[in-house]
C-alpha cells in the first residue's frame, strides 16, 4: 500500500459506500469454500449449528449470541483457538456465517464495522500479550465494545503518513509504568461517540522521515483528554466526528507493534478493510443502479430518449463492474487473484455519483426539495440512506473517502501497471522539516 | 448451446471466468504462432503486396494448430471443444492483429454451419472450412447484430440466387459465400461458390478486413437451412460472431495498453518518464479500467453462450456495447499517450485504431447494442411502490 491509501473516512463500512454493485451490503466474509479442508468445513458447520441450537438468535440478545459464537471459535475462524477462532482456513468463515446468519443471526461487521473489519486483525497480530488480546477481543466480538479508527487529521488526508498527532513517552522504564502522552486532532472518525476503544496512529518521532516515526496504539475513548464532537456534513447530518486529544495518557502495554513501526501495523488494518469491502457477490441490477432503474420505472411521465440512453450507459457500467467483481472473485477462489480486483472502489464511487446525478436530472424541479436538515433527524422511510436527494449529496464523499479517486488512479497506475511514482518533495527528510499547510 | 435444436457442444466448463490448464496451453501456443506469423509488420502486407492474407499460414491455423473450428464437434472436422476454447484463440488473434478471413469464416460462417441441421452441403463445407483449406464469408445483412428479414436483398428461384449484397466482409477472397435469400416459401440460408458470383472489392479503412460488393445473377446455390431453421441459424451465428468479435477487441485492447504503458515508461520528457506524470498515469489507469470491464463482459458472454447461464442476447449485447466502446477509446488514447509518433504510418497504433473503428461498426455498434440492452432491462423494469423515496420538501 502506498502512502495515501487510507480509509478512516469510510464511515461505518455499511454506510459509507452504499452498495455500488452491492459492495458494502453483504458481509459474508467468504473467500469461497476451501475444498481442501472438507473436514474442517464440516466441523465449522457443526459448531455453528450447535451455537444456533443452544442460543437461538431469534430469541436471545445479540450480545449473548455473538458471545457464544466467539466462545465456539466462529467469530473469526482463522484466528487461534481461545481468541474467537479455530485456527482453520479463512475461507471457512463463509461456512459459519451461512449457518449463523441463515438462522437469523446478525451480520457483526455491520454492528461493529471498525471492530470486526479492522481492530480484530490488528489486535490479534500486534498486541503485546495474549491476555490483552483476550480482554479486547471478546467484548469487541459481542459488540459490547464498539471500536473506531483515529487515523485522518485535518492536515493529513491523502498523505496519511504526514499526520501530526504527537505521542511522547513519559515515566520510568525501570518501574514499568511508562505511558504515552497524546496530543492532536483526528477527523472523519465514524462511531467515535459510541466507541469504547480507538485505533490510534500517532507520531512518536518527529525527527524521522514521515513513515518511520509513527506508532500504533489502542486508546480508551472514555479516558480523560479525549473529546468527540460531531462533524456536520453536506447532508445536514453528522455521520462522523472530530476527536480532540489533549494530554491523554496511554499505557505502553496498549501499544500495537514496535515503536516507530506504526505505518506497517496500519497497513494490516487497511488491507483488512479492503478485503472486507471486496468479498461479496451481488445480483444483476442490484446496488445503487437499482435506485435509478426503480425511479425510472416509477416515473414514466419524466422519460426522454436522452435520459434513457444515459441510464443505459450507467446500467452497462454497473453491470461491467459487477461482472468484473465476479471474475475477480472467481480468480481469487481459483488461487490466482488478478489485477482486476483493484478497480472496484474507484469505479463504484464515480458510478454512485453519476447515478444520483442522473436521478436528479430525471426529477428536475422535484429534485431540489429536501426532507430535512435536522442534524439527528430520522429518515422518513427508515432507510438510513434517506431519500434520493440525500443520497445525491452523500455520494460526493464517495470519491474522497477510503482513498480519493486521484489516489486510486495512482495506485492503479503504479501498483497494477507498474508506472513510476510521482516526484516526492518529502522523501527521506525528517517529518518536522516537511512544509505543511 | 443455449438454443434448442442446436447441436450441443461438449464439454461444458464448470467455473465461469476460469480457464483450465488446457486452455492456458492453447493460449501459449496460439500466442507463439501469432508472434511468428502475425503482428503489425505482417498486417501491412495486404496493402504492400495486394495479397489479402497468407493462405499457407491460414491452412496451418486450420490443420496444424486446429484453432479455426474449436467449438465444432470432432465428427464435423472440428476440435470438439467449446466456445471458451475458440475465444482463447481469438483473443490472441486480436492481440496480434491477425490477418485472414477470421470474421467471415471463424466468427460467422462456421457457427452458422454448426447450427444447421446435418446434411451433405453443411457437413462438407464445415470440414473444409475447419481445416483451413477454404474460407467463407457471411453475406447476411444484420441490423444491430440481429437478423432482419426485411433487409434481405437476395431472392431464390429454382435453387438459383439473384441480387446484390453490399459490404460483405472477407468476401473478396472467400471460396464460398453464405446468403440469406427470399423464396416463395420464406427465407433460407444458402451457399454459393465464388466462381458463380461477381465481386467488386472495396477500399476499406482497415486493409486487414477487406470487403466486397457481391452480385448474384441466377447463381447455383446449395440450401443450408430452410425457412423453418434459417432465422434461428442466422441469429445464432450473429450472436456467436458478436461475442467472438468482442473477445478479439479485448485482445487488441490489451496489446495497446501494454504498448502504451511500455512507452510511458521509456519516453522521457522534462527529464522524467512521462508515465510519472499524473495526467498520463491517470489516462492509463482509465484505459486499464475500460479494458478490464470489456474483458469481464466478453468472457461472461462466452460462458453464457457456452453453458446457457444467461440470456444469450442480453449477454452478447452487454459485451458488444462495452467492448466496442472500450477498444475504440483505448485505441484513441494509445495514440494520445504516444504523442506524435502515434500518428505516424510507421507506428502500429493506427493499424489498431482502424481495426477498432471497423470492429465497432460490425455486428451492431455500441449504441445499437446499448439500445438493445435498454429494451431488455429498462423498458421492462417494473416500479416497486415505495422502494425508493423522493423528498417532497414537506416537513
Amino acid at each position: 500500500m502506498p502512502a495515501g491509501f487510507h480509509s478512516d473516512f469510510s464511515g461505518p463500512l455499511t454506510g459509507a459506500f452504499p452498495g455500488a454493485n452491492g459492495a458494502g451490503r453483504d458481509y459474508g466474509r467468504g473467500y469461497g469454500d476451501d475444498m481442501s479442508s472438507a473436514g474442517d468445513a464440516g466441523r465449522v458447520a457443526d459448531l455453528a449449528r450447535a451455537v444456533v441450537a443452544e442460543h437461538d438468535p431469534k430469541e436471545v440478545p445479540v450480545i449473548e449470541f455473538l458471545g457464544a459464537c466467539y466462545d465456539a471459535g466462529l467469530a473469526w475462524v482463522h484466528f487461534p483457538e481461545g481468541l474467537g477462532g479455530l485456527g482453520v482456513s479463512r475461507g471457512l468463515q463463509s461456512v459459519a456465517d451461512r449457518v449463523l446468519q441463515g438462522a437469523g443471526g446478525p451480520v457483526p461487521l455491520g454492528l461493529n464495522p471498525m471492530g470486526y473489519g479492522m481492530a480484530a486483525p490488528t489486535v490479534r497480530e500486534h498486541a503485546q500479550s495474549e491476555e490483552f488480546k483476550r480482554s479486547l477481543l471478546r467484548p469487541l466480538a459481542t459488540t459490547e465494545h464498539i471500536w473506531c479508527q483515529l487515523f485522518s487529521e485535518p492536515g493529513a488526508g491523502s498523505d496519511l503518513a504526514g499526520l501530526a498527532t504527537s505521542a511522547v513517552l513519559d515515566g520510568d522504564p525501570a518501574t514499568g509504568s511508562q505511558q504515552w502522552v497524546i496530543n492532536g486532532q483526528k477527523v472523519w472518525t465514524s462511531l467515535a461517540h459510541k466507541s469504547r476503544w480507538g485505533l490510534l496512529l500517532a507520531r512518536s518521532d518527529p525527527d524521522a522521515p514521515k513513515h518511520k516515526g509513527l506508532t500504533y496504539f489502542v486508546i480508551d475513548m472514555h479516558g480523560p483528554g479525549v473529546e468527540c464532537r460531531p462533524l456536520r456534513q453536506i447532508t445536514g447530518q453528522a455521520e462522523f466526528n472530530e476527536v480532540y486529544i489533549t494530554d491523554a495518557r496511554i499505557p505502553d502495554a496498549y501499544r500495537l507493534g514496535a515503536v516507530g513501526d506504526g505505518w506497517r501495523v496500519a497497513m494490516t488494518t487497511l488491507m483488512n478493510e479492503r478485503s472486507a469491502l471486496g468479498a461479496s457477490g451481488s445480483r444483476r441490477g442490484s446496488g445503487t443502479i437499482a435506485d435509478a432503474v426503480e425511479l425510472w420505472a416509477a416515473r414514466p411521465d419524466l422519460h426522454t430518449p436522452v435520459l434513457r440512453d444515459r441510464l443505459s450507459q450507467l446500467w452497462l457500467r454497473a453491470e461491467a463492474q459487477r461482472l468484473t467483481s465476479e471474475r475477480s472473485r472467481a480468480a481469487a477462489t481459483a488461487g490466482d487473484p488478478g489485477p482486476e480486483g483493484s478497480i472496484g472502489k474507484m469505479v463504484g464511487a464515480e458510478l454512485n455519483q453519476h447515478i444520483y446525478e442522473f436521478c436528479m436530472d430525471l426529477l428536475g424541479p422535484e429534485g431540489i426539495l429536501y426532507h430535512s436538515y435536522a442534524m439527528h433527524g430520522a429518515n422518513p422511510d427508515g432507510d438510513w440512506r434517506g431519500p434520493i436527494q440525500q443520497r445525491y449529496l452523500r455520494s460526493r464523499a464517495n470519491t474522497i473517502e477510503g482513498g480519493t479517486s486521484e489516489v486510486m488512479r495512482n495506485i492503479l497506475g503504479e501498483r497494477v501497471l507498474g508506472l513510476p511514482g510521482d516526484l516526492r518533495a518529502d522523501a527521506g527528510i525528517p517529518w518536522k522539516d516537511i512544509p505543511r499547510g | 448451446m443455449a438454443e434448442s435444436g442446436v447441436p450441443r457442444v461438449p464439454p461444458v466448463p464448470r467455473v465461469p471466468f476460469v480457464f483450465d490448464d488446457a486452455q492456458r496451453q492453447l493460449r501459449d501456443m496460439v500466442r507463439k504462432f501469432c508472434a511468428d506469423n502475425f503482428g503489425a509488420t505482417a498486417a501491412h502486407r495486404p496493402l504492400e503486396s495486394g495479397e489479402l492474407y497468407d493462405a499457407g499460414t491460414w491452412h496451418r491455423l486450420g490443420s496444424e494448430l486446429g484453432v479455426l473450428a474449436m467449438a465444432v464437434p470432432e465428427s464435423d472436422g472440428g476440435a470438439g471443444g467449446c466456445l471458451v476454447d475458440q475465444a482463447v484463440a481469438v483473443e490472441e488473434f486480436g492481440a496480434a492483429l491477425a490477418v485472414g478471413p477470421l470474421f467471415g469464416t471463424v466468427y460467422l460462417a462456421i457457427p452458422a454451419l454448426v447450427a444447421c441441421r446435418p446434411g451433405p452441403a453443411r457437413d462438407g463445407l464445415l470440414s473444409v472450412l475447419a481445416d483451413g483449406r477454404r474460407t467463407a464469408a457471411f453475406a447476411v445483412a444484420d441490423f444491430a447484430g440481429a437478423f432482419d428479414p426485411d433487409r434481405v436483398t437476395v431472392t431464390v428461384e429454382g435453387g438459383r440466387l439473384t441480387g446484390t449484397a453490399r459490404q460483405v466482409v472477407d468476401a473478396t477472397g472467400a471460396e464460398v459465400i453464405l446468403f440469406a435469400a427470399n423464396g416463395s416459401d420464406g427465407t433460407g440460408l444458402y451457399a454459393v461458390e465464388s466462381a458463380d458470383l461477381e465481386r467488386t472489392p472495396l477500399v476499406t479503412m482497415d486493409p486487414t478486413r477487406p470487403q466486397s460488393t457481391v452480385t448474384l445473377r441466377g447463381a447455383p446455390a446449395r440450401l443450408l437451412a430452410g425457412p423453418e431453421d434459417a432465422g434461428r441459424v442466422i441469429n445464432h451465428a450473429l450472436r456467436v460472431g458478436a461475442v467472438l468479435l468482442a473477445v478479439e477487441q479485448v485482445g487488441a485492447a490489451q496489446h495497446l495498453l501494454d504498448l502504451s504503458v511500455e512507452y510511458a515508461m521509456s519516453r522521457l520528457q522534462f527529464g522524467r518518464q512521462i508515465g510519472s506524470f499524473q495526467a498520463v498515469k491517470h489516462r492509463l489507469a482509465d484505459m486499464f479500467v475500460d479494458l478490464e470491464h470489456a474483458r469481464s463482459t466478453a468472457y461472461h458472454a462466452v460462458w453464457a453462450l457456452t453453458d446457457g447461464s444467461d440470456d444469450p442476447a442480453l449477454a452478447a449485447s452487454i459485451a458488444q456495447a462495452t467492448c466496442s466502446a472500450a477498444f475504440s477509446r483505448i485505441a484513441a488514447d494509445t495514440i494520445q499517450v504516444h504523442g506524435g509518433i502515434g500518428f505516424t504510418w510507421e507506428h502500429q497504433a493506427h493499424q489498431y485504431f482502424k481495426r477498432a473503428a471497423t470492429d465497432a461498426a460490425l455486428l451492431g455498434t455500441a449504441e445499437q447494442h446499448r439500445s438493445r440492452v435498454a429494451e431488455l432491462v429498462l423498458d421492462t423494469a417494473i416500479a416497486h411502490s415505495g422502494a425508493i423515496s423522493v423528498a417532497t420538501g414537506r416537513p
